[in-house]
């Protein structure tokens, strides 16, 4: 942590015969300046004098502006912000306990803000990201070379083609739900990359693709990758924005939209694939009722339950994000997927190793991942 | 060029800038930040309008062409309409606009929620059929979870362990553990798909070919 401010921590003994307060100002800490952070002990209105009317912070600073009150202060309150500070500033603070004839100072504290050039307690984040990231140009540069990798099978995604031609042979459409997240969302991102390998098979089969959106940016993007699919497979032909729309941004409007057009159109096979809210239920449940073929995939743990029971599919977490590298089999894609598979097994010997200096009373080491 | 080389520049730049703002904490950089959070609703306004149009172009085609269920896309666009002329004529805080949300949407939205104990109720009959041991120990921790966090179960005890106690216990220790192990893998994935954007080897959004 970087503590640069100058902190000082004083207790003032008040002629009244109240209790002391335990006080101190320090810089707030992994900020970009201008706040400080004001801790002291909670105190009861017993242990300063039964007579105290309220309590009063006030704050001067060397800059000749006046003493002012920076708050009313409750008798169980121990912790205060204060924002908009100069940096480099040395303010003054000081705890007061109005009486009805007198006010009397119980604690004072000095601090200054300044500004932190890092996050130091992510420090473990960035390395983390600096040695992953070297590790995924590592693996990249092998796939470039032409080197063969081993991916395990993904049932999921082996089985994404049965469920294309299925819908294929029965003459059904296939749905697309891409969740209800928007695009910042990694999932969305992961889920509109499946996307475009499903609008490509599904292109080569000549098979209609529904996808109903609940967010406007979601529905852009995905109008562009299906369309760009189609390109790419030469059947610009195929492409129908009508079939790619936007529904409405109501979570539960969304999901009884979709549950309705999945009893109208009765799909052949569902993609529930991206992040899924309470939703994720409703949708599933009733295209099981349809009896389409349905593959889900969320990272979201809360609702891979639902999906494990009502799909016949389900990409568990880390899967979704592999899928698209999965179906495109893009050697300098696959590359990705045995870096994730180095960086978890380094995650798996951190915990090995943090676990064992636990049991042996070395709590540091796994300290500084916290 | 500005079919992909601009597009590649744009995705390094923001991507390595939301990097080093997460881990520095500079006034303008957060500025900046908050700046692109700006940007982003205006974005959304701007797409919302062409979603509603995409909406609207759906429901009237389907009208039109008297598709299956074209009766719901009439409903979809009168309400569509209603609500829109409700807000520009009344105002939306208080009058038809408002009545029709509080009366219409909320108790529809609330509907749909309280299918969700109905869909619960199929989906458990259908997990907890003890088909194999698996099926049997999914069954087993369901009904203990259960059990342990009503009243009722709260105060039984099965060989000297309280039901309650061992509900707490599936859920901290095994849940959690098979939890954290999803989650480790998803932080990964996240990560590795968020740097093959920014370092430019994932390209599908750019619509590169195979």
């Amino acid at each position: 942590m970087t503590y640069s401010a100058f902190s000082v921590f004083l207790s003032v003994l008040v002629a009244t015969g109240a209790a002391a307060i335990d006080f101190e100002v320090v810089d707030t800490p992994h900020d970009g300046g201008g706040s400080l952070t004001l801790r002291w002990e909670p105190v009861a209105r017993s242990a300063v004098a039964e007579s105290v009317i309220s309590l009063g912070l006030f704050r001067t600073d060397g800059s000749g502006e006046p003493r002012g009150k920076r708050a009313d202060l409750a008798f169980g309150d121990s912790t205060f912000f204060d924002e908009r500070l100069t940096n480099g500033q040395r303010y003054t603070y000081e705890i007061e306990a109005v009486f009805p004839s007198t006010i009397t100072v119980l604690a004072r504290a000095e601090g200054t803000p300044s500004l932190q050039w890092f996050r130091t307690d992510r420090i473990a984040v960035f390395f983390g990201v600096v040695l992953f990231t070297g590790l995924l140009l590592w693996f990249t540069y092998h796939a470039r070379s032409g080197r063969q990798m081993f991916i395990r099978r993904i049932a999921g995604l082996e089985a994404v083609d049965e469920a294309i031609g299925r819908a294929t042979e029965m003459g059904k459409p296939i749905m697309y739900i891409p969740g209800i997240s928007s695009m910042e969302d990694v999932a969305t991102i992961a889920s509109v990359q499946i996307l475009a390998q499903v609008a490509k098979k599904a292109g080569e089969y000549g098979t209609r693709l529904m996808v109903p959106n609940r967010d406007p940016i979601v529905m852009a993007v995905a109008q562009e990758i299906v369309k760009e699919s189609y390109n790419q497979i030469g059947r610009p032909d195929l492409y129908i924005q009508d079939d790619i729309y936007y529904v409405t941004y109501s979570q539960f409007g969304y999901a009884a939209a979709v549950s309705g057009i999945m009893l109208r159109e009765r799909p052949a096979a569902n993609f529930l694939l991206g992040m899924f809210y309470a939703e994720s239920l409703i949708l599933s449940e009733t295209g099981n009722t349809t009896g389409a073929i349905q593959i889900a995939g969320t990272d979201s743990d809360a609702q891979l339950p639902f999906f494990i029971t009502s799909c016949d599919y389900t990409l568990i977490g880390e899967e979704l994000y592999a899928a698209s590298v999965y179906l495109s089999r893009e050697p300098m894609l696959l590359g990705s997927l045995k870096a994730q598979d180095f960086a978890k097994a380094a995650v798996l010997a951190l915990i090995l190793i943090g676990t064992l200096l636990s049991i042996a009373g070395d709590t540091q080491f796994a300290g500084a991942f916290r | 060029m500005f079919r992909r080389t601009l597009p590649m520049i744009l995705a390094f730049t923001v991507g390595v800038f939301m990097i080093v703002q997460f881990f520095v904490p500079h006034p303008q950089l957060q500025m900046l930040y908050n700046m692109v959070l700006d940007w982003k609703q205006v974005v959304f306004g701007c797409v919302l309008i062409v979603g509603t149009m995409t909406l609207i172009r759906h429901h009237a085609l389907r009208v039109r062409f008297r598709k299956q269920g074209y009766g719901y896309s009439i409903i979809a666009l009168a309400s569509l309409f209603a609500m829109v002329l409700a807000a520009i004529f009344w105002g939306i805080e208080t009058g038809p606009y408002s009545w029709l949300f509080t009366n219409v949407q909320v108790p529809g939205q609330a509907t749909m929620f309280s299918l969700l104990g109905f869909f619960i109720a199929t989906a458990a009959y259908r997990s907890f059929r003890a088909r194999n041991v698996t099926a049997t120990l999914l069954l087993l921790s369901g009904v203990i979870v259960m059990l342990g966090r009503v009243p009722a179960g709260e105060n039984m005890v099965i060989g000297g362990v309280s039901l309650a106690d061992l509900a707490t216990w599936i859920l901290d220790y095994p849940n959690t553990a098979a939890k954290r192990g999803i989650l480790i893998g998803v932080g990964l994935g996240m990560t590795s798909t968020a740097l093959k954007i920014i370092i430019g080897i994932e390209q599908s959004y750019l619509g590169k070919g195979e």
